[in-house]
């Protein structure tokens, strides 16, 4: 799509206004309606906001999203972690982006051992197609991070 | 906008150490924010339950915090261990500082 | 088919792109189909059918909840609620929903559930009308029509409302608008084919109110038409209007056979 190449182009900057003013709470306050949306580096910007210098690892999360998205409306995520989910051992929150939405955030999700499993599901709004990014963080400390696309597909009958 | 609404769907029975799935609605436009006034062409401020807690007997199980990409009517599922018969409270917290809520009873058996 | 893409075309609104049959599915859709008729909900993505499964997942549900309230609260200066005279929804709207819009001899024409409603509410308990789209009458409606779930839709059109019914047809069957399109057009002609990246479906009326992703909440079936006669670009008739009650008869015997859904979810 040349869109997004364009919108690319427009929230650079702004991915840079983001980081300047540290962190997520930031994003909904500088972008401006409709023409804004967040990018790739927003996102990584609010990651690192949330988890400092840790690096996320690939595996354990589970995210069921729908390829194509019948409306952006209303986009069912569930997201599942592999944990025992103990005292001594357990998944204490999943942080969910998406990358080229006005604001990159769209939920934290915490976790205790008394859900006796990491797994939750909700709707969201997604502006356009883009990815949906989950960070998982760990009790031990460790965190973990997994991606997937959702295509959106705009038009038809309004009504 | 009338008062939201909420519906919970929690088992009223169930065996100890069983992870039950709970899921849970409300009623809330979820402003973004991101929408302009079709008529004055202004910008219609952001309005959304941006908090929900699940707590059991008084202890927090479940949290989430929303921000605008949380779907109109917001829908969360979870799960929670049974361990003892008692009352699980659903709260949201809009922006404007409102709090809903609802309860339910689990005995456990 | 070629003249719509090009009178869509001309229009240059809406771009019509009438793909060939999109699905050759063999699928087994239970009760959401009856012989040729098939439910909105068969044209539905994967994941908009499942928030319809679960009555705790349908956010419809709300609104059913809150009409069960409203059933039970007096108002008026009658000092009655709905309860009062029809007591257990269960049981005596149990048919309701599959059976209208009716002939209504004191006004010598149809009337559908939202207007028989505020009848209730005016002539019964004495009480305001609600507006048409309002929550309480979404709710309401929803509330009655879901006592119906799962039972055929089964209309009257003879008798005194076949003139009605004839009134309705002639309506669908009528093209308006800038883009000239009959109801027709994209419903029978077209269902099952793409329009630009929605699927369209036969437009069958058995799920409202209805939840749609769109509207981001319950919607009566006259403000669908609203959306879809102002879709070709012709002005829509008032929610409530007699035009839109004949056509919803029409519809309810065109679907006749296929279930109440009420309330169904819908893109």
């Amino acid at each position: 799509m040349n869109e997004s190449k364009h919108y690319r182009d427009v929230s650079r900057r702004q991915a840079l206004i983001v980081v300047g003013a540290g962190g997520l709470a930031a994003a909904g306050l500088t972008l401006l309606p409709q023409a804004a949306s967040a990018d790739a580096a927003a996102v990584d910007a609010a990651i690192k906001g949330l988890i400092g210098g840790k690096t996320p690892q690939a595996g354990r999360i589970t995210l069921d999203l729908p390829q194509i998205a019948e409306n952006g409306n209303t986009v069912p995520i569930t997201v599942e972690v592999d944990s025992p989910m103990t005292e001594q051992d357990y998944c204490k929150a999943v942080h969910i982006f998406a990358d080229k939405n006005p604001q990159p955030g769209v939920a934290s999700i915490n976790f205790t051992p008394a859900c006796g499993k990491a797994k939750a599901s909700t709707r969201m709004r997604l502006a356009k197609t883009q990815n949906v990014v989950a960070v998982a963080e760990m009790s031990d400390g460790s965190v973990y991070t997994a991606k997937a696309e959702v295509k959106v597909t705009i038009g038809g009958c309004g009504g | 906008m009338a008062k939201p609404k909420p519906r919970v769907k929690v088992p009223k029975t169930a065996a100890k150490g069983e992870v039950l799935e709970i899921k849970t609605l409300i009623t809330h436009k979820m402003e973004s924010g991101q929408r302009k006034d079709k008529k004055t062409g202004e910008k219609i401020p952001q309005k959304i339950i941006n908090k929900f807690v699940c707590a059991f007997n008084g202890k927090e199980v479940f949290s989430a915090d929303w921000h605008p990409a949380i779907s109109a009517n917001p829908f969360m599922s979870f799960y929670a261990v049974a361990t003892e018969s008692g009352t699980f409270e659903f709260t949201w917290t809009d922006d404007d500082g409102s709090v809903y809520s609802k309860t339910a009873q689990l005995t456990v058996g | 088919m070629r003249r719509i893409a090009l009178a869509a075309v001309a229009a240059s609104g809406l771009t019509v792109m009438l793909a060939g049959t999109a699905l050759s599915d063999e699928t087994d859709w239970g009760a959401y189909e009856v012989g040729d008729k098939r439910s909105g909900y068969t044209y539905a993505a994967t994941e908009t059918r499942s928030i319809q499964d679960d009555d705790f997942e349908n956010p419809a549900m709300l609104w059913v909840d809150t009409g069960q309230e409203l059933w039970d609260t007096v108002e008026g200066e009658a000092g009655k609620a709905c309860a009062s005279c029809h007591d257990d929804a269960a049981v005596s709207m149990a048919e309701v929903g599959a059976i209208y819009p009716v002939y209504y001899e004191p006004r010598g024409k149809l009337i559908n559930i939202e207007q028989r409603i505020n009848l209730c509410r005016t002539e019964n308990m004495k009480a305001k009308a609600w507006k048409w789209e309002s929550r309480e009458l979404l709710s309401m409606t929803a509330f009655v029509r879901n006592q119906a779930r799962g039972r055929p839709v089964a209309v009257k059109i003879d008798g005194p409302a076949a003139p009605f019914y004839e009134k309705g047809k002639e309506f669908y069957y009528q093209r308006r608008g800038q883009l000239d399109m009959a109801c027709k057009n994209c419903h029978e002609d077209n269902a099952g084919n793409m329009i630009r990246a929605n699927l369209l479906s036969q437009g069958q009326s058995n799920g409202f109110p209805t939840y749609r992703l769109k509207w981001q909440k319950v919607g009566s079936l006259h403000r669908r038409f609203r959306g879809c006669n102002s879709q070709v670009r012709a002005t829509p008739y008032k929610a409530g209007s007699d035009e839109y009650v004949n056509l919803e008869l029409f519809l309810a015997d065109r679907g006749r056979g296929l279930p109440v859904e009420t309330p169904a979810v819908r893109n």
